[in-house]
């Protein structure tokens, strides 16, 4: 097998003096697209967050590409859970795009053909043509976060971290991305780490899930994991595996009187309708 | 020369020699400010580039007092304002908004003090006025090269940094990922704001800095869509409201029998003036772009 394109050892990260993340291991291989599943406050974001160094973590370590995290910048694509754009930015989709490109060089830019093209591809990957030149700020939610992925994916990474791409996607953009992100991670070899409360849109495409619980986390293979009684044991609610031929359908199961169930505040939706 | 100043109803315009270095001097202010002002209008940091200007007038203060340049006054307490608010804690909006409050406060004593010292103790006169409201035509011919120096500086660094601070206006985050150093960016940030408040300040005044700071950069953000395309629209609306000026203040000379109005007060309103033309503009513009009747998809006739 190749190298691992990420690999973490040892993890473990504080925010605000409480410990969020303990000791977590693991590696992802070029072309391999793991979901990240949790729930609300499980850790995911900051997990993800320190990966790329935005958090600082307490012990453990974290390579890409080999490289220590932080010491040089290795082409990484991100997608934030959450970026707000104030309606009055003069920024259009395009330009965010272009950002994603060269938005680290030094310099004014000047018109290149070839970045236009670059851009258009992808703004076109994640059907953004329509609004590409409309300000980023004036687009609905679902408009500005395939205006982020596209941000991300401009630059052809070699390691893709999205934090709920599919959140506010409808249908349509929501099965598109998922193709998208199948068909990168297959022809281009793109690593992808993919956090989802709604994992049904991603079954299709991935092929590991690392589950987070109580800052530690626990990995397998979508065989292994998506099935009634170890889903139903991660999430601590009961959650039943539909088959049907090829499709596979994970459904919470609103059957079950929940109460006794769920322990109060740990309330955890993992299956919102779409 | 001469006969051009006479035909806008102004005789002596270009040939005066103030009136040439108001016009470099306020050129500068009205460039410097676009190129600045866009990206602190943008950042919701309008109300920062506010209080470093007023605070900057206790330099312009201090200037009088030591005999030095007044822009160099003006930078000084500009910087030390600008990395006092840096280092006392900022990021939330909240807690951003009282660090500027208070070091706004504390600057403006300082320019309390140093006023009535220039008043007290040199013999100077006008110097609270000239400081806080400026005064374009009293500005010595010997200003000019600094203010140039000061003014290209900032094209310089905005210039080479044009990216990475794009990219940190939209989103801290998404800059870091890709290798934008957040601390160099906000320190040259604040470099570039200082040098164009205090040469703003040397123009029209500490305290109405302010108004060319984020008024042009206010009105060019509706009417575009383009980073580049605002900071252009904020550099015309902002050259044409201090000319503009200018020309209104010189005119005034006789439109009033003798008595001038100050500069600043023209500068002011016209900038003043395009602000409420560009909402208006956006507005009208907003409205006829925006209703499409919505069908389902089966049920389109
Ligand atoms: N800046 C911070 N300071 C202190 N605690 C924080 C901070 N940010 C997050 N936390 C805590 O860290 C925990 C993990 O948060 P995180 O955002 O990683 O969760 P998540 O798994 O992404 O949740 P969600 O599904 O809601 O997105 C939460 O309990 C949260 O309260
Ligand atoms: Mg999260």
């Amino acid at each position: 097998m190749q190298d691992p394109i990420l690999s973490v050892a040892h993890l473990s990260v504080d925010l605000g003096g409480r410990g969020i993340l303990r000791d977590v291991s693991f590696d992802l291989h070029p072309g391999q697209l793991c979901a990240l599943i949790g729930e609300n406050g499980a850790g995911k974001t900051t997990l993800l967050r320190s990966l790329l160094g935005l958090t600082p973590h307490r012990a453990g370590q974290v390579w890409i590409e080999g490289v220590p995290v932080g010491q040089r910048r290795i082409l990484v694509g991100y997608v934030p859970q959450k970026i707000v754009f104030d309606v009055d930015v003069p920024l259009r989709t395009r330009d965010l795009v272009q950002l994603g490109l060269d938005g680290h060089r030094l310099g004014l830019p000047l018109f290149s053909s070839g970045k236009k093209t670059m851009v258009d591809q992808a703004l076109q990957m994640v059907g953004a043509e329509a609004f590409a030149d409309q300000r980023v700020g004036e687009l609905s939610g679902g408009q500005q976060q395939r205006a982020v992925i596209a941000h991300a994916l401009v630059r052809q990474p070699r390691l893709l971290i999205l934090d709920e791409p599919l959140a506010n996607l409808d249908f349509r953009s929501a099965n598109a991305l998922v193709a998208l992100l199948g068909t990168l991670a297959r022809t281009q070899r793109i690593a992808m780490l993919v956090t989802a409360h709604d994992m049904n849109p991603l079954l299709p495409v991935m092929d590991r899930l690392i589950y987070l619980v109580g800052g530690q986390v626990a990995t397998g293979s979508v065989e292994e994991v998506v099935q009634s009684e170890v889903l139903s044991k991660l999430y601590g609610y009961p959650v039943t595996v539909l088959r049907h031929g090829q499709r596979v359908l994970v459904l919470p199961d609103a059957a079950v009187e929940p109460s006794g169930v769920i322990a109060a505040g740990q309330v955890s939706s993992p299956e919102k309708a779409n | 020369m001469w006969s051009f100043g006479a035909l806008l109803g102004n005789p002596g315009f270009f040939s005066s020699g103030p009136v040439q270095t108001a016009l470099i001097v306020g050129a500068c202010a009205a460039l410097v400010s676009a190129v600045i002002g866009v990206f602190s209008v943008w950042r919701g940091n309008a109300f920062a580039g506010h209080a470093l200007a007023d605070v900057s007038s206790a330099g312009g203060a201090v200037s009088f007092l030591l005999g030095i340049s007044p822009l160099l006054g003006f930078l000084g307490m500009a910087w030390i304002a600008a990395f006092s608010m840096e280092f006392l804690g900022i990021r939330i909006g909240r807690e951003r908004d009282l660090t500027t409050g208070i070091v706004l406060g504390a600057g403006l004593g300082l320019s309390a003090l140093f006023l009535y010292l220039d008043v007290t103790t040199t013999s100077t006169t006008g110097a609270a006025v000239s400081v806080m409201f400026g005064s374009l035509f009293a500005i010595p011919q010997s200003l000019i090269t600094p203010a140039l120096a000061a003014s290209g500086s900032v094209f310089l660094l905005v210039g080479l940094f044009y990216r990475p601070m794009m990219l940190a206006a939209v989103d801290p985050d998404l800059a870091a990922v890709r290798g934008v150093s957040l601390r160099w960016v906000g320190l040259l940030q604040l470099l570039a704001l200082g040098l164009a408040v205090a040469v703003c300040a040397l123009a029209i005044g500490a305290v109405l800095a302010t108004a060319l700071l984020i008024g042009p950069a206010g009105a060019a953000i509706r009417l575009s869509r383009r980073p580049g395309q605002a900071i252009l629209w904020a550099m015309v609306i902002g050259l044409t409201a201090v000319w503009g000026g200018i020309w209104m203040a010189y005119a005034s000379y006789y439109w009033f029998s003798g008595n001038a109005w100050p500069v600043s007060f023209f500068v002011v309103a016209l900038v003043f003036l395009f602000y409420l033309a560009a909402v208006l503009f956006a507005k009208v513009a907003g409205l006829a772009a925006h209703p499409k009747p919505v069908t389902w998809p089966h049920c389109e006739t």
